[in-house]
């Protein structure tokens, strides 16, 4: 019993941690990544200086994160003169929550068997017995069900700022906010659909193991093979769910100022803006595990590799741990690049094609997938 | 009757800068993909760039860097020149003060009756960059060559215009490799510390 508390509570410490670095880091890499596309150099002038020296660490602009953080928690926290101070309160935490929850329940790790891991300290060994722990914080059979239950939440914290703030482009980017996000659920929604037929299962972690085989006998039998169109679908559905550009319809400076956060500043405002970057990272690890093999590199398994040639190499436990952290962090760090890719590539939607795009294109696209698909997963009898 | 044109002749007025997509552009994806291995292009590229040491930017680095296409003639910021031994060419004739459009130049004056050669020399020169038009009329006026203009930025930002003023030292912190006006050496102070 203690055992399972002091891994769990090492796993919270863990995917917080990860998230709340990955929403620092990536405003870092939002804006060089930006400067390197178009032929700039990026943010660079924040600096720390070391104390009693003249030694300023740049550190190629990373600090600048922390400038933008301080700033936030500095500036005069205005509250508009609302009828509902409850719900313009709640809302930022309404938005930022349930990014934080869904990651409860991606594994970001195979298993984890603490005493073979401990076993050069015999006491803590012995402690952990036979106990063996996925690498996730709760393994839930209903996983993918969750992360679309916590997703759709944020619309309400959307809904909430937008309404609370008596203002009228608050209001009007609300409004936008509630229709995108829930015609885009149904895309992503759908999108999924396919991969659950062929897996059977909506737990992730089974998702996972079934992705480390191979298709064919050469190809790794990841989801992004199985169902390239489901793929590209599910990224922007969930780049729309995002609310980013070219999907930042709710918050089009151009039009509403800020949208449904235009009467926040200060560190509610940032929160607004902390939960878009850590739902890039969500996303993009989501995406990682349904479609992209999740923690395991291609063929690889909870054990080692079993390279298509019939050559298996067995890994020590450890490293199979370290290694499958690692390449999580890496798929993670990539879609989080190829979105930010795409935000600063495209232009951003007139609200009528936005949702022609949603319902006249994406929706039939679907459709049409999930018929494919379903009627290949019965011509077939099923995957396995 | 005025004849129609073909694009007034539709069920539709059809005006001449209306946006027509082929099949290809309606299927939206496919100009995306086209649009991100463009943008991603560019990226690597200059990622490569950065990576092999090179700059993969086109942004000049102010104040740290001079542009590159700054002209030979650039007239950018003031100098000094100086006599062999480091003193300043300059004799605090306010020529160039007198000259100057913007009436930025200040000096005052300082007598040495121990250098019979020049007695008068600028105790303080100073020019305020936050008026100067860098017209180059004080090069010009200047009968000792004792100010010229370079291709440099002045050290201009700061918290405030007072910081904008350059003094008389950092007017004489210019020390030429080659000067080709001078029958003198190049570098006027080591010249003078050598003969010592």
């Amino acid at each position: 019993m203690m055992q399972d508390l002091v891994v769990h509570a090492v796993y919270i410490g863990y995917a917080l941690g990860m998230l709340l670095t990955f929403g620092t880091i990536l405003t870092w890499v939002e804006r060089k990544q930006a400067a390197v596309m178009s032929d700039r150099i990026g943010a660079n002038r924040a600096y720390i200086r070391l104390p009693y020296t003249q030694i300023k660490l740049v550190w190629i602009g990373l600090f600048h994160g922390i400038a933008d953080g301080l700033k936030m928690m500095l500036k005069e926290d205005f509250r508009p003169d609302s009828y509902d101070k409850f719900a313009y309160a709640i809302a930022p935490w309404v938005v930022f929550a349930p990014v934080l929850l869904v990651f409860a329940v991606i594994p970001f790790g195979g298993s984890l068997h603490p005493a073979e891991l401990f076993s050069g300290l015999p006491a803590v060994a012995a402690w952990f017995g036979e106990r063996s722990y996925q690498l996730q914080i709760a393994r839930l059979d209903a996983g993918l069900l969750i992360i679309f239950a916590f997703g759709g939440l944020t619309v309400i914290g959307a809904m909430l700022a937008g309404w609370s703030s008596s203002n009228k482009f608050s209001m009007l980017g609300a409004l936008r906010a509630g229709s995108q996000m829930i015609s885009y659920e149904l895309v992503m929604g759908l999108t999924v659909l396919g991969l659950v037929l062929i897996y059977g299962t909506v737990d992730l972690t089974a998702i996972v193991d079934h992705q480390s085989g191979t298709l064919f006998g050469f190809l790794p039998a990841w989801g992004v093979f199985l169902q390239p169109f489901a793929a590209v679908l599910f990224v922007t559905a969930a780049m729309a769910e995002n609310r980013r550009i070219p999907f930042d319809l709710p918050e089009a400076e151009s039009e509403l100022i800020a949208g449904y956060f235009t009467e926040y500043s200060a560190m509610k405002m940032g929160l607004f803006m902390f939960a878009e970057f850590i739902e890039i990272a969500v996303i993009a690890a989501i995406f990682s595990t349904l479609f992209l093999g999740g923690y395991n590199l291609p063929y690889m398994n909870d054990r080692g590799f079993a390279l298509p040639g019939g050559t298996v190499i067995a890994l020590s436990h450890g490293t199979v741990v370290v290694l499958q952290l690692v390449t999580f962090l890496a798929k993670v760090l990539f879609m989080s690049s190829f979105q930010i890719l795409v935000r600063w590539s495209l232009p951003r939607f007139r609200y009528d094609q936005l949702l022609r795009f949603a319902w006249k294109f994406l929706f039939p696209i679907c459709l049409a997938n999930l018929v494919v698909t379903a009627v290949a997963v019965w011509a077939l009898g099923g995957f396995q | 009757m005025t004849k129609l044109s073909k694009v007034e002749r539709g069920r539709r007025r059809i005006y001449w800068n209306e946006p027509t997509m082929g099949a290809w552009e309606n299927v939206y994806l496919l100009e995306v993909v086209r649009g991100l291995s463009i943008t991603g292009g560019v990226f690597l590229r200059n990622m490569w760039r950065w990576c092999t040491g090179r700059k993969g930017a086109v942004t000049a680095y102010y104040p740290e860097e001079m542009r590159p296409d700054y002209a030979q003639g650039n007239r950018g910021k003031h100098v000094l020149t100086q006599r062999p031994d480091g003193s300043p060419q300059c004799v605090a004739c306010n020529m160039c003060a007198t000259v100057c459009p913007a009436k930025v130049i200040e000096i005052e004056a300082a007598y040495d009756a121990n250098d019979p050669t020049h007695p008068k020399s600028p105790a303080r020169f100073e020019i305020d960059y936050s008026r100067c038009i860098f017209c180059g009329l004080c090069v010009e006026a200047c009968p000792e060559d004792a100010i010229r203009m370079v291709k440099d930025v002045p050290n201009l930002p700061g918290p405030d215009r007072h910081a904008m003023w350059i003094k008389k030292e950092e007017l004489l912190t210019w020390q030429p490799a080659r000067d080709v006006a001078k029958p003198y050496s190049a570098r006027p102070a080591a010249a003078a510390k050598g003969a010592a």
